[in-house]
């Protein structure tokens, strides 16, 4: 008549009263964490970074580090200092009249201001995409190589086309402009354009890419092509990207370092920043409830 | 300032709340049409209250998804939403229980009164404050009171222990008390399921304050402040 079960003989406090299943029906993902595994390579290094326009300081003692294939993203409102950090990376900042930096950025252990650095040399091995992909006004083919040319790194035809196609395959575009290689790069869509450009950096093989909202002028499939590459080079690149999409940098990146002011709030695991973040400026911006 | 979203919200915790309202009120009717042997006490819960904390439950679901998908929310957002699916569950099932206590208050009517309990009432009393302590900590986002939710339910399981050690000895007893002593066991061990569920809803009261899942190891947690 009556669906219960009596207490056994065991005392009735050793009763487990749980409803069946439940407790043992844990999410192995709820389980605890390991944390950050034992650290990877430190490719980027950037410690006590004041920067200055002028007078006028847009930076605070910035200390940040990239991992070896990793996906670092930098969030923060417009004018917290991302760009202009990502810009101290590879010395983009350096045309900028009346730039100062002070502090080090270490790229594998050198540090990229040290006097006698070779900047040419820098950019190489640190990659940089911009916002607006901006081809030349070349072939395809030729702008994949151009990097190979300008950095005397040019090869025999047959290995400059190997590195085309090896490119061009990487960044997704191959089966789409295999048959038009010689055709102008401009009238390529955005889409395609940003991932030449992405292509063409990959060509001369760098170690870092540096990703200045790469995907905000391209629609959401864009988007999503460019967050895939994103997702496929980091097996090989370390990867730091500037980002004012907040569902990007929680899809794509490892690890995410929140800026506001010219100065770095927090940084931790992505998915941690993005559930539980330690600090109520992060939280405020990442909830929208500022920004 | 994402203001519409913050309402939006509000205003599902202020639902949260209404569905907890009917099922405090179911738990306090079922009890009490036990405690008073009121029929029609039992029959309103079963009637009234238990559909109308279902179909708030629907309701709740629907609207949380919704907010999933279309806010994408983060962060303190993200792990309300997350707790809020889990709670109205839990309050969805209290509501079951709850009908389970007013379906055996008839079979307890059919036989003659029996032998007071005298940790029953103590044990519906503090199964009663854990539900409204875990809404109450949801309400103000109190993590203290959250925590004495779960120190409080290893107290009414050992009340349940001594109701069953009770009612066992005094079916040993006198055998011709089995079949409503059987009736009492089944209420305790609903109760006790009720305060399992406030205990659950009180986990997730401190997830979603402070980030912190203290599920399937209260113990080690509860202490904490």
């Amino acid at each position: 008549m009556l669906e219960l079960r009596l207490p056994k003989k065991t005392p009735p406090g050793a009763e487990q009263a749980d409803p069946p299943g439940t407790a043992a029906e844990l999410d192995p993902s709820l389980a605890a964490p390991a944390e950050d595994a034992p650290p990877a390579r430190e490719v980027v290094r950037a410690h006590g970074i004041n920067f200055f326009y002028g007078q006028h300081q847009v930076l605070f003692n910035v200390e940040v580090t990239a991992y070896e294939r990793e996906i670092l993203a930098l969030i923060g409102p417009s004018g917290c200092g991302k760009s202009t950090f990502l810009r101290t990376l590879n010395r983009m900042n350096d045309t900028i009249p009346g730039a100062r930096l002070e502090g080090e950025v270490l790229i594998t252990g050198q540090n990229i201001y040290a006097p006698g650095t070779d900047v040419i040399g820098l950019r190489r091995r640190v990659g940089m995409i911009f916002q607006r992909s901006n081809p030349f006004p070349f072939s395809i083919a030729e702008n994949v190589a151009y990097g190979l040319k300008v950095n005397g790194l040019a090869k025999k035809k047959g290995e400059q086309a190997d590195v085309v196609e090896r490119c061009l395959r990487a960044t997704g575009l191959w089966d789409e402009v295999k048959d038009r290689l010689n055709k102008p790069a401009l009238a390529l869509s955005g889409g395609q354009q940003q991932r030449l450009c992405i292509a063409r950096a990959l060509a001369i093989e760098p170690e870092i890419l540096l990703m200045d909202e790469p995907a905000s002028a391209l629609d959401p499939i864009a988007t999503g092509r460019i967050e895939e590459l994103a997702l496929e080079l980091k097996e090989k690149y370390t990867i730091v990207i500037v980002t004012h999409n907040l569902q990007q940098a929680a899809r794509i990146s490892d690890r995410t370092s929140f800026f506001l002011m010219g100065r770095l709030v927090e940084s931790g695991r992505t998915q941690a920043m993005f559930t539980n973040p330690q600090r109520k400026e992060t939280e405020d911006y990442i909830t929208g409830r500022f920004g | 300032m994402r203001k519409h979203f913050v309402e939006e919200l509000e205003d599902l915790k202020q639902r949260v709340m209404y569905m907890g309202g009917m099922v405090e009120t179911a738990v306090h009717r079922s009890v009490h049409a036990l405690i008073d042997r009121d029929q029609s006490l039992a029959d309103s819960v079963i009637r009234e209250i238990e559909p109308e904390i279902n179909a708030l439950e629907l309701q709740l679901d629907q609207d949380c998804l919704r907010l999933l998908a279309l806010q994408q929310p983060m962060a303190v957002d993200l792990r309300f939403l997350a707790a809020v699916l889990r709670i109205t569950n839990d309050l969805e099932r209290i509501g079951d229980l709850a009908v389970n206590i007013a379906q055996a208050v008839g079979r307890l009517l059919a036989n003659p009164t029996p032998r007071p309990l005298v940790d029953f009432p103590l044990m519906a009393e503090r199964t009663k404050w854990m539900v409204r302590a875990a809404l109450d900590a949801l309400f103000r986002r109190d993590v203290a009171l959250a925590r004495q939710v779960l120190i409080t339910d290893d107290e009414v399981d050992a009340l349940r222990d001594q109701i069953f050690r009770d009612i066992i000895q005094h079916m040993i007893q006198a055998p011709d008390t089995v079949e409503r002593g059987l009736s009492q066991i089944f209420v305790a061990r609903n109760l006790e399921r009720i305060a399992d569920h406030a205990t659950n809803v009180a986990e997730d009261v401190i997830f979603w304050v402070e980030g912190v899942d203290v599920r399937h190891h209260t113990h080690d947690h509860a202490g904490q402040s």
